[in-house]
């Protein structure tokens, strides 16, 4: 019996093995929390979600289904305050989209490529908004509004300014990520092969950072449409209320469902939206391991690493 | 050259953007906090020229916040308590979260992540708008508690009438997945070898966990520590959904309640300073032990 003991050279190795028959509870476990946050996390939405259908005036108590919220005479669609809100979410996020991500890109580009002094001030700059809470930035840019810029007016043009200015750094730390995988090489070869700089750009770079371009346009969108301090403090009036700002103004007064209605609706298109975004996303990626199988996996996506990426 | 102009030209917009609307909007908000008050209409007036700056304002909310003594010392204390428990429930919740879809999941990963982004495409203030139903006095949270016999003889708890407990809570619900995410990008980069080694080595799950996976996750944590500790500081509008009531008020709710009025604007012009820099030295070890890390990396 003592020889072998001999025979087998790691002792611990049975002990390892039965560690592993015994491991599946502490992963069942572990699985179990998942699952428990993940219901935690969604299932007062979703309760949210179910009161828009609440046959009475109460958002707490269930009395019975009905649509009312949805097509009655104080629907979300017949209430002004409710559907003005929703079209002033989805007009500031077409605007901010439209601007943020070609500004974004383009200044991501010269970032990552100009070799000089300005580079650096310039990246700090538009990353800075990271390290700063939403709040001070929304006082700064009242104040500048209000006390140096007077011909901008609070309103939808302020909050464009400021959800743009917010914004950016995200489509910055998103596109640079991208772009750190793109040698510079590409668009030097099309240039030496007779492309114009804007040739370069366009036929080179754009199509390269296309899955960025597209990642920046949704974490823009679903940023855009989630904003609550800066459009607060940009905003002028009831005219330019967003939805969160609905919601904030009025889930603590006696708002009927129909509030939990029109934010729903904003959750839903951003969920359709983004969602499409994020197919058209995955479909762009997967064309482009056929062209350039050895492209690094840069998780260029959908910017878990916002605000990492920013040192 | 030309390609050199060009690039200018594509930087041109975004430098223009920057400076203007971060740069000198930061300094419009120091040359408030150090300007006076128009002497008619009592409305803060920038002191632009550094030659015209009084420190009297700054002076005013720093003797308000002042340690012990202060006026608003009780609500920094209450801030800095509120997100230091927050903080620690972000992490107790988060990490198995992490852990386990960036390193244990398998077949469920892409499900679990879809569910797991979810939030951010709700809005934040959907997602307390469905607590603030939950929660009212009448609400399902005190109808189970009945059920359960929890409240037994007692009137109806209101949850939403400044209580820290919800505060807390209604903060750690609002920003775990801020900080879940960039744990989880940082957890699903680390070499899974390094997990192999340790068991080859003889270490057990525990051990590994505690030895290997713990200190590799370090640097995501403080990440993930920092993404969410920042809008905490200036968080005010959880605070007035699920309390908004002045014995919970936290640093956000006051330079809110400042900003409010038009007189007081050089008040909450001061409190984001005075906060900006507390937060400057709170974080210059994160920036530190950062910059560290991608220079390990790159090298």
């Amino acid at each position: 019996m003592s020889g072998s003991g001999a025979v087998s050279p790691v002792p611990q190795s049975p002990t390892w093995s039965t560690r592993l028959r015994a491991r599946p509870w502490g992963g069942y476990a572990l699985a179990g929390f998942v699952v428990l946050y993940l219901v935690w996390s969604l299932a007062p939405v979703l309760i949210a979600f179910l009161f828009s259908f609440n046959h009475g005036n109460s958002r707490s108590v269930w009395q019975g289904f009905s649509t009312e919220w949805w097509t009655g005479p104080g629907s979300v669609f017949n209430v002004a305050m409710y559907h003005d809100a929703i079209l002033h979410s989805f007009l500031l996020a077409g605007i901010a989209v439209a601007v943020t991500v070609p500004v974004g890109v383009s200044l991501s580009v010269f970032l990552s490529r100009w070799r000089g002094a300005a580079a650096r001030p310039a990246g700090l700059l538009a990353t800075l908004p990271l390290v700063v809470p939403e709040l001070v930035l929304a006082l700064a840019l009242f104040f500048l509004v209000t006390k140096l810029l007077h011909f901008i007016s609070l309103g939808t043009p302020a909050q464009v300014i400021g959800q743009v200015t917010y914004i950016l750094p995200a489509v910055v730390v998103i596109t640079r990520g991208r772009l750190a995988s793109i040698p510079s090489g590409f668009e030097e070869a099309a240039m030496d092969l007779g492309a114009s700089p804007l040739g370069a750009f366009r036929l080179v770079l754009v199509p390269l950072l296309g899955p960025a371009i597209l990642a920046s346009a949704i974490v823009t969108f679903a940023l855009s449409i989630d904003d609550f301090v800066i459009t607060q403090y940009m905003s002028s009036s009831s005219a330019t209320q967003s939805i969160p700002m609905v919601i904030y103004n009025s889930t603590r007064g006696s708002a009927t469902p129909a509030l939990n209605a029109s934010a729903m609706v904003v959750a839903l298109c951003t969920i359709l939206i983004c969602g499409a975004g994020y197919l058209v996303y995955r479909i762009l990626n997967r064309r482009e391991e056929i062209v350039v199988p050895e492209a690094p996996a840069e998780p260029s996506g959908l910017g878990p690493a916002v605000g990492e990426g920013a040192w | 050259m030309r390609a050199r102009r060009y690039l200018a030209a594509l930087g041109l917009p975004g430098i223009v953007w920057v400076a203007l609307f971060v740069a000198t909007a930061l300094y419009a908000l120091i040359a408030i906090s150090v300007g006076g008050l128009d002497p008619i209409l009592l409305t803060p007036v920038p002191a632009w020229n550094p030659l015209h700056w009084s420190a009297s304002t700054l002076q005013e909310v720093g003797t308000a916040l002042k340690p012990f003594s202060g006026s608003d010392w009780m609500v920094f204390q209450r801030t800095v308590i509120y997100i230091a428990i927050a903080l620690a429930g972000c992490i107790l919740v988060g990490y198995p979260v992490a852990y386990y879809v960036a390193i244990r999941a398998r077949r469920s990963k892409g499900i679990i992540l879809a569910l797991f982004v979810a939030p951010f495409l709700v809005s934040y203030m959907l997602r307390m708008l469905a607590w603030v139903g939950l929660l009212s006095p009448d609400g399902w949270i005190n109808l189970v508690l009945e059920h359960l016999g929890l409240m037994s003889g007692h009137q109806p708890l209101n949850w939403l009438s400044g209580r820290s407990v919800t505060v807390v809570c209604a903060l750690i619900y609002g920003w775990v997945p801020y900080f879940i995410l960039p744990l989880y990008a940082s957890l699903a980069r680390f070499d899974q070898r390094f997990l192999e080694a340790s068991r080859d080595l003889g270490a057990g799950t525990w051990q590994t966990f505690l030895h290997v996976t713990l200190p590799l996750s370090k640097q995501g944590i403080l990440a993930g520590t920092v993404i969410v500790a920042l809008p905490m500081f200036g968080d005010f509008f959880t605070n007035a959904l699920v309390s908004g009531t002045a014995s919970t008020a936290m640093v956000g709710s006051l330079i809110n309640t400042y900003a409010q009025s038009q007189t007081d604007q050089g008040l909450a012009a001061a409190g984001a300073v005075w906060l900006m820099a507390l937060l400057t030295l709170l974080l210059l070890p994160y920036l530190r032990s950062s910059a560290r890390a991608t220079a390990e990396v790159a090298r």
